[in-house]
C-alpha cells in the first residue's frame, strides 16, 4: 500500500503534463487546420520555410 | 490578368483533356493542342518554369470544385486596403482561396508564393481555405504576388480577419479547452473510483484518501469546465425560462457539493466521477455542435467574400478609383467591363452591350443595353464596356424591394424550433419534478435522513441527465454535415437537415436551377454546313453566351482573322465579297417582329438570305431523373418561373414537371408558397435568382446552386456546387437518414432512462451503476450516429447509370 504514495502522484503528474502539452498545442494553433496537417505530410520533400533560398535547386534535384 | 484569346468553354472537343485544368480542349484552341485556352498554357509554363511540374502528378482534380482554368471574368479587389504593414515593412494580407482541388494545390500555391521575391510567410489553412501572406513591402507589391496565384487558375479575395467570426472561434476553442480539462479530470477521478469499487477489502483510511484526491481533481475541473453550462443556465433563469442546462448545472453542482459533504462524513459513496464524466460527455456534444456550425459558417463566409467585388468609380475629372460597391452614391459614375457584374441600379451613359438579367428575373435571353437604358444591380454585362450613372440606392431599387419581401418571410420562419429544443422544453420540467419528488418521497414519506434522500435525488438527476440526449443531435449533424460537404453541399443553418427531412412539396425555379442558365444551340439540322462553318469562325472570337454556345457545338473550325465585335449588336468580318455579320436580327438586316420565343443569332452574308441560329436554355442533364426520383419519393414537384410561358412550358416538359407556372413576379412566388404552407405542406424551394430570394426565405427549407445571386445564397439553407441537380437528392437522402438516426438516438436514450430512472428512484443506483449507464448510453448514441458516415450514398452514379427515368426507390428505405 505504501507504493501508492509514489504511484498516485506520478500518475497525476504525468496526466497533468499531457494536459498542459495539449493546451499548449491548442494555443499555438496546431489544431486550427486538421485537414491541412493531415495532408501536408504527403509533401515532405519540400524544403522547410527557413531554407527557402535553396528551394529551387533542391526541387530540381527532386524531380530527377 | 491573362485573358484567354478564344472562347474555350466546357465542350466536347476531340482533343482530350487540357493539361492544366483537365477540361476538354476545344478545336482551334488558342492554347494549342494540349490546352483549352492560352491562360492554361501560360499557367502550365509558369509551373514548369519554377520546376514544380510534379504538381500535376500529385494532384487529383475534384469534379465538384470550380475549374482550374484561369478565368477571364475579371475580379478586382482593392488589395491594398486590406494589407496591413508593420513598422519593419512586413505586410500581412489575409485572403480567401477559391478553386483548391486537393492538398497538392495548397502545396503549389504556398511554394509559388514563397518563390516570389520578398515573401516571408505563405500558409493556407486547408480547413477554412484561407491564406495568410506576409511579405516585405519594399520588395514586392500585393498585385504582383496575387497575380502569380490567379494566373494558375485560383481566385483570391482579401478579407478582414478581425471581422470574421473571431468571437465564434474563440468560443469554440474555449469549449475544446473545457472538454480536454473535463476529460483529464474524468479519467483520473475514474482511476480512483474504480479502485474504490474494486477494493472491497480496502481500509477506510485508503478509501477516504481516494475520495479526497478525487475531490481535489474534480472540483477545480468542474469549476472550470462546466462554465458554459452555468452561463447558459443563468441566462435562461434570468429570462424566466428553463433550458437543458438548468438540470445539468443543478445535477453537477448538487452532486459535487453533496459528494464533498459525504467525503467529510467519510461515507462509502461519492459521485465525483459521475459529475465529471457528465460534464465531459456533454462537452463533447457541445463541441461537435459548435464545430458543425463553425464549418458551415466559414464556408459561407468564403462564398460571400469571393463575390464581394470592387467597382471602378469614375470621378468627374476622369480619374478612376477602385473601391468597394458600398461607396457608390446616386449620380456617381462607374465603369463596368465586359464580364463584370453591375454593382448598382443605374442608367447607361455610354457604351453598348448585352446584359444577362437571368439572376434578376429568370429571363434566359440577354437584353441589349444602349445609352439611356436602365440596368439593375446584380446583372451581368456581357459584351462591351459601359459607363453607368447610379440612379438609386434607396427604397426604390429592385434589390431593396426583394430584400423587404425576404425579411418579412424570414421573420415568419424564425419561429421554427429545433427538435432538440422541443425535447428540452419537455425534458427540463420532467427531470426537476422527478428529482424533487424522489427527495420529498424518501425524506417525508419513507422517513429516510435528508442527506440520504438528497443523494437519491442527485442520483436521479445524474441518471436522467441528457448525456445521450445532448449527443443525439450534434453527433448526427456533424457526420451528416461532413458527408455533405465532401460532395460540395453546404449546410448553412443548423436546422436545415431537420426541415429537409419533412419536405413533401419541391418547388423549382427555371433559369439557372432546373436549366443550366446558359443557352444551347438547337436548330443545327436546319442550317447548311458552310453557314455553320462561317458562323463558328466568327463566334469563336466572342465571349457572348450565344457565340459560346455555337462554338461549343462545332469542332474543327479555326477562328477567322480580323473579326470585330460590335458590342450590343454582334460580330463582323470583312471578306473579299463584302461584310459578313453574325448578331442581332435588326443588325443583320432582318425585320424586327417583336416577340421571339427563343434566343437567336442571325448570319448575314453578301448575296444570300440571312440564316437564323436558334438557342434555348436546356434543362440540366440529370433534371428529369432528379424530378422522377423526387416524385418516386412521394414529393410533389412544381415549377415557378419569371420567364415567358413558352420557355417555361418547354423546360417543364423536358424535366417532366406537370405543374408549372410562368411569368411570376417575386411576390407571386411568395404568395404561392404561402398558400402551400397554409395547406400544411412543407415546401422545399430550389432557386438561384434574385427574384427567387423572397421565395427561398418563405419556404420551409431552401436550396441554391453555388452559381446563385448573393442574396439568394444568403436566404438559402443549403448551397450546392456543380452542374447537376442530384445534390438536391443527396441532401434530401442524408437529411432523411439523419432524421431517422436522430430519432433512434432519442429512442435509445429514452429507453435507457426508462430502465434506469426506476432504479434511481428506488435508491439502488450506486456511483458504479451511474458511471456504467452513463458511458454506455453515450457510446451507443455516438456509434449509432457514425453509421451515417459509413452508409452508402445516394450517388449521382446510381442514377445516371440507370440511364432511364424509371423511378428510383426512396433512398432512406434502401439503407436498411
Amino acid at each position: 500500500m505504501e507504493s501508492l504514495i509514489y504511484l498516485i502522484p506520478i500518475a497525476l503528474v504525468l496526466g497533468l503534463l499531457a494536459l498542459f502539452a495539449f493546451l499548449w498545442a491548442l494555443k499555438s494553433g496546431q489544431y486550427d487546420d486538421m485537414e491541412g496537417a493531415a495532408n501536408r505530410i504527403l509533401f515532405d520533400d519540400d524544403a522547410p520555410i527557413a531554407q527557402k533560398k535553396e528551394e529551387p535547386k533542391k526541387d530540381a534535384k527532386d524531380q530527377d | 490578368m491573362t485573358a484567354p484569346q478564344a472562347a474555350g468553354d466546357i465542350g466536347t472537343g476531340p482533343g482530350g483533356a487540357c493539361l492544366h485544368c483537365g477540361e476538354p480542349v476545344p478545336q482551334g484552341s488558342a492554347g494549342g493542342a494540349q490546352f483549352c485556352c492560352s491562360g492554361c498554357h501560360a499557367a502550365y509554363e509558369m509551373i514548369q518554369g519554377m520546376g514544380l511540374e510534379s504538381y500535376y502528378q500529385r494532384r487529383c482534380l475534384d469534379p465538384d470544385q470550380p475549374s482550374m482554368r484561369p478565368d477571364d471574368e475579371d475580379t478586382r479587389f482593392d488589395f491594398q486596403a486590406f494589407a496591413d504593414t508593420d513598422d519593419q515593412g512586413v505586410t500581412t494580407l489575409h485572403l480567401m482561396v477559391e478553386g483548391l482541388q486537393c492538398a497538392a494545390c495548397v502545396w503549389l500555391i504556398e511554394t509559388v508564393l514563397r518563390k516570389q521575391p520578398g515573401v516571408q510567410h505563405a500558409r493556407i489553412n486547408m480547413t477554412t481555405r484561407r491564406l495568410v501572406l506576409k511579405w516585405n513591402a519594399n520588395e514586392a507589391d500585393a498585385e504582383q504576388l496575387i497575380g502569380a496565384v490567379t494566373h494558375l487558375g485560383y481566385r483570391l479575395a482579401p478579407y478582414d480577419p478581425s471581422l470574421i467570426s473571431a468571437e465564434n472561434q474563440q468560443r469554440e476553442k474555449q469549449l475544446l479547452r473545457a472538454m480536454v480539462v473535463a476529460g483529464f479530470a474524468a479519467g483520473n477521478v475514474m482511476m480512483f473510483s474504480v479502485s474504490v469499487w474494486a477494493g472491497k477489502d480496502m481500509g477506510e483510511f485508503t478509501r477516504n484518501s481516494m475520495h479526497w484526491l478525487s475531490a481535489l481533481i474534480a472540483l477545480p475541473a468542474i469549476a472550470y469546465a462546466a462554465r458554459p453550462f452555468f452561463h447558459s443556465a443563468i441566462t435562461a433563469l434570468k429570462a424566466g425560462r428553463t433550458n437543458m442546462d438548468v438540470p445539468i448545472s443543478l445535477a453537477v453542482i448538487l452532486a459535487s457539493t453533496m459528494s464533498l459533504v459525504e467525503t467529510v462524513r467519510m461515507s462509502e459513496h461519492v459521485y465525483f466521477d459521475s459529475a465529471v464524466s457528465l460534464v465531459f460527455f456533454l462537452l463533447i456534444g457541445r463541441y461537435l455542435d459548435s464545430r458543425a456550425r463553425g464549418r458551415a459558417r466559414a464556408a459561407g463566409e468564403n462564398l460571400m467574400g469571393l463575390k464581394a467585388r470592387a467597382v471602378t468609380i469614375l470621378a468627374d475629372d476622369g480619374s478612376r478609383e477602385v473601391a468597394p460597391p458600398e461607396r457608390l452614391k446616386p449620380a456617381m459614375k462607374f465603369l463596368v467591363a465586359a464580364g463584370e457584374r453591375i454593382a448598382a441600379d443605374g442608367v447607361v451613359l455610354s457604351g453598348e452591350s448585352d446584359i444577362d438579367t437571368s439572376l434578376i428575373n429568370g429571363e434566359s435571353v440577354p437584353v441589349q443595353a444602349r445609352c439611356g437604358e436602365k440596368v439593375f444591380a446584380g446583372t451581368l454585362n456581357l459584351s462591351g464596356p459601359i459607363t453607368v450613372e447610379v440612379t438609386q440606392t434607396g427604397e426604390d431599387t429592385l434589390l431593396s424591394e426583394i430584400v423587404r419581401l425576404m425579411e418579412a418571410a424570414e421573420d415568419a420562419r424564425a419561429k421554427y424550433v429545433a427538435l432538440a429544443d422541443r425535447v428540452a422544453r419537455l425534458y427540463a420540467p420532467t427531470v426537476h419534478t422527478l428529482a424533487a419528488s424522489a427527495f420529498l418521497g424518501w425524506w417525508l414519506i419513507a422517513g429516510l435522513g435528508w442527506q440520504d434522500s438528497l443523494m437519491i435525488a442527485i442520483a436521479v438527476l445524474i441518471i436522467t441527465c441528457p448525456c445521450a440526449l445532448g449527443l443525439a443531435v450534434p453527433a448526427v449533424q456533424v457526420v451528416a454535415g461532413g458527408r455533405l460537404l465532401q460532395r460540395g453541399i453546404l449546410l448553412k443553418t443548423g436546422t436545415a437537415l431537420e426541415r429537409l427531412a419533412s419536405v413533401d412539396v419541391a418547388v423549382f425555379d427555371k433559369t439557372g436551377t432546373l436549366t443550366r442558365g446558359t443557352p444551347q444551340w438547337v436548330n443545327r439540322d436546319a442550317i447548311s454546313e458552310d453557314d455553320i462553318h462561317l458562323a463558328t469562325s466568327l463566334a469563336i472570337v466572342s465571349k457572348h453566351p450565344l457565340s459560346r454556345a455555337l462554338s461549343r457545338e462545332v469542332s474543327g473550325v479555326p477562328a477567322a482573322e480580323g473579326v470585330e465585335e460590335a458590342p450590343g449588336s454582334g460580330l463582323k468580318l470583312m471578306t473579299a465579297d463584302g461584310e459578313v455579320r453574325l448578331g442581332r436580327r435588326g443588325w443583320c438586316g432582318v425585320d424586327e417582329d417583336g416577340e421571339h420565343a427563343e434566343a437567336e443569332l442571325w448570319l448575314a452574308r453578301p448575296n444570300a438570305a440571312p440564316v437564323r441560329f436558334a438557342f434555348s436554355d436546356q434543362v440540366r442533364i440529370d433534371a428529369a431523373q432528379t424530378i422522377a426520383a423526387l416524385k418516386a419519393q412521394g414529393i410533389d414537384v412544381m415549377l415557378l418561373s419569371g420567364d415567358r410561358q413558352a420557355a417555361v412550358a418547354a423546360a417543364a416538359k423536358d424535366a417532366g414537371i406537370d405543374d408549372w407556372h410562368a411569368e411570376l413576379k417575386p411576390a407571386d412566388k411568395v404568395d404561392r408558397l404561402s398558400a402551400l404552407a397554409e395547406q400544411g405542406k412543407n415546401v422545399m424551394m430550389v432557386g438561384d435568382g434574385l427574384n427567387d430570394a423572397p421565395a427561398l426565405a418563405t419556404a420551409h427549407v431552401s436550396l441554391s446552386p453555388s452559381s446563385a445571386a448573393d442574396v439568394s445564397q444568403t436566404a438559402a439553407d443549403v448551397i450546392f456546387q456543380g452542374d447537376k441537380l442530384a445534390p438536391v437528392l443527396e441532401a434530401l437522402h442524408v437529411a432523411k437518414y439523419a432524421d431517422k438516426l436522430i430519432k433512434q438516438n432519442f429512442a435509445l436514450s429514452f429507453a435507457y432512462n426508462a430502465a434506469t430512472i426506476p432504479m434511481a428512484l428506488a435508491g439502488f443506483v450506486t456511483p458504479l451503476i451511474a458511471a456504467i449507464a452513463m458511458s454506455t448510453s453515450s457510446l451507443v448514441v455516438i456509434s449509432n450516429s457514425l453509421r451515417l458516415g459509413l452508409g452508402k450514398g445516394f450517388t449521382l452514379k446510381r442514377q445516371t447509370d440507370s440511364q432511364s427515368n424509371k423511378p428510383v426507390q426512396p433512398a432512406a428505405q434502401k439503407e436498411t
